[in-house]
């Protein structure tokens, strides 16, 4: 039984009111009819034909009092009637020799505010689970979870609608060939699944990032998106360590936007960013994620610790007066639970910091060889500060030319080209940044 | 994604003076949960009422200091609620929600304003 809608006609316009419910809709009941349905790609489908009746009728009739409920219920009825027919078949089937699959699901639950967080979580593990390529996760998950359309992904991702269209289909059809279970893991699968959960909104946030300097706007967008997923999962999964470190580390990231970038869209580091145009709300939502994180870990995971590096950013008044000496132990932790070069580079520029360029050109030379690193144009640079900062200029400048080739980004490019001017003037400069 | 300031103007004179009903806390609990959990919410409070505050104006260079209630405004802020959301339509129908678990008796307004953003 459809709730009558009881509200005066809604207004001109109100298309745009019915896709700003959809949109903030659409997951949960996408998440609800799959439980019924058991299939992501069906219940997208249900869902949006609860949107369609919802678009022929609250124009006419009025837009109800709870909308979400009602386009809730409207999907939850399609879904228990394609399931019904579903069952009618299999008996027929059955009729004729063979036996009744599985058991059929509770049709008539509640849909009470704890199943809706269930199965959100269920949608959420089922897009990103680990039988499907990263692109084809990140993917199903802005669809599913973010609700974006095909062509925003496209646009955000900058490939061609027809790649981003066939990639969730194909997505779809893969979930449902192999038989994925709509459901969230527990035990030890959990760790690694929930690793994977994690992993695509941290990707879906840096390409974001990584673009801000860029032209097209809607990549930075991205970043927002990744935030929204990684706020949402923290309330679904409280006790989760890790997604309170994911959080925490999304909105530290994001507070720094708009000191960023200069006037004319140039890349600003964090040494010369100007801390007064951090943003203090997101901030103190990152201190707060990660005080969550804190009191759910024994210890500290690698969002965790990487949210742990950014607050001590956050809290210091300029670059010098950082506590430098804090965030290279906290390198060292991060290094021990996740080795990586990259994070042993940052690890440098630390130490660099903390005790001075010595220390830290023993480290990045260590890095030298390192294959990961080989085209990575930080490397060159790092080492070309730390060089210049011992006065070894012909040397630091031969690190920033080297540096300004590899570096994709033109802007940053310029940068190190400025850089590599400068030791060309001077003559040795011990001078310090 | 841009943030939407959602201003609560309530009529005092219709709001009880014993405070909101606890059904009212119970369901405003709830929606803040929703939209908490929607990731969308960033801040939220309410204010104590206008007897308590106080106005701090500059006008033709003169300052002054007025106390509370501010019984020539028919409405004044009675709370806010600061959002991320995809567009205005989408901070409209929280706002929508917001002032529907009030009860009929309420004079309530959200005013929904977008943050300048840059």
């Amino acid at each position: 039984m459809e709730q009558q809608p009881t509200a005066a006609p809604a207004p001109d316009g109100a298309t745009g009111a019915i896709e700003a419910v959809f949109r903030i809709e659409s997951a949960r009941i996408i998440a609800g009819v799959a439980r019924i349905v058991r299939d992501v790609g069906i219940a997208e489908e249900l869902a949006q034909d609860a949107l369609v009746a919802a678009l022929e009728q609250w124009p006419r009739d009025g837009v109800p009092d709870n909308p979400g409920a009602w386009l809730m219920t409207a999907a939850r009825h399609r879904a228990i009637d394609l399931v019904r027919r579903r069952e009618r078949y299999a008996r027929k089937l059955a009729e004729v020799g063979r036996d009744l699959e599985a058991a059929p699901p509770h049709l008539d639950d509640p849909a009470d505010p704890d199943d809706i967080d269930d199965d959100l979580l269920r949608l959420v593990f089922t897009a990103c689970h680990p039988v499907l390529s990263a692109e084809s996760r990140i993917a199903l998950t802005l669809r599913l979870l973010g609700g974006l359309t095909t062509a925003e992904i496209a646009r955000a991702f900058l490939v061609p609608e027809a790649t981003v269209a066939q990639r969730i289909v194909r997505a779809k059809r893969t979930l449902a060939t192999k038989g994925v279970a709509f459901e969230v893991p527990y035990g030890p699968e959990r760790e690694a699944r929930l690793g994977s959960v994690l992993d695509v909104i941290y990707l879906v946030f840096n390409e974001g990032y990584a673009a801000t300097a860029g032209d097209d706007l809607l990549r930075p967008a991205l970043c927002e998106d990744a935030l929204r997923l990684a706020r949402v999962l923290a309330e679904l999964m409280p006790e989760e360590p890790e997604v309170h470190g994911l959080a925490s580390l999304l909105e530290f990231q994001a507070s720094r936007t708009a000191a960023r970038t200069g006037p004319s869209g140039e890349p600003v580091l964090l040494g010369e960013q100007n801390r007064a145009r951090w943003n203090r709300m997101l901030i103190a939502r990152g201190v707060t994620a990660l005080g969550r994180a804190d009191a759910a870990a024994t210890v500290l995971g690698p969002y965790a610790l990487q949210a742990a590096i950014a607050a001590c950013h956050a809290h210091a008044h300029t670059y010098e007066e950082t506590d430098w000496a804090r965030i290279a132990t906290l390198y060292g932790l991060l290094a021990a639970r996740s080795p990586s070069p990259v994070v042993e580079l940052n690890r440098a520029v630390a130490v660099s910091m903390a005790e001075g360029p010595g220390p830290a050109l023993e480290i990045v030379d260590r890095l030298a060889a390192e294959p990961a690193l080989r085209d990575y144009h930080l490397l060159p640079s790092v080492r070309g500060d730390l060089l210049s900062r011992l006065g070894r200029t012909a040397e630091a400048r031969a690190e920033f030319e080297r540096a300004a080739r590899l570096a994709r980004n033109a802007r940053e490019r310029e940068l190190l080209r400025a850089r590599a001017e400068e030791h060309r003037a001077t003559g040795p400069s011990g001078g310090g940044r | 994604m841009p943030r939407y300031l959602s201003l609560v103007r309530i009529d005092e004179t219709t709001a009880p003076a014993e405070g909101p009903s606890p059904e009212l806390m119970q369901r405003m609990g709830e929606l803040i949960e929703e939209i908490t959990k929607a990731g969308v919410m960033l801040d939220t409070a309410g204010l104590t009422p206008s007897a308590q505050g106080t106005r701090v104006s500059r006008q033709g260079g003169k300052i002054s200091v007025t106390d509370g209630p501010f019984t020539e405004s028919k409405e004044v802020i009675g709370g806010y609620a600061l959002m991320q959301c995809k567009d205005m339509a989408e901070a409209v129908e929280w706002a929508k929600r917001f002032v529907n678990v009030h009860e009929d008796y309420w004079g309530i307004t959200c005013e929904v304003r977008q943050i300048a953003e840059g």
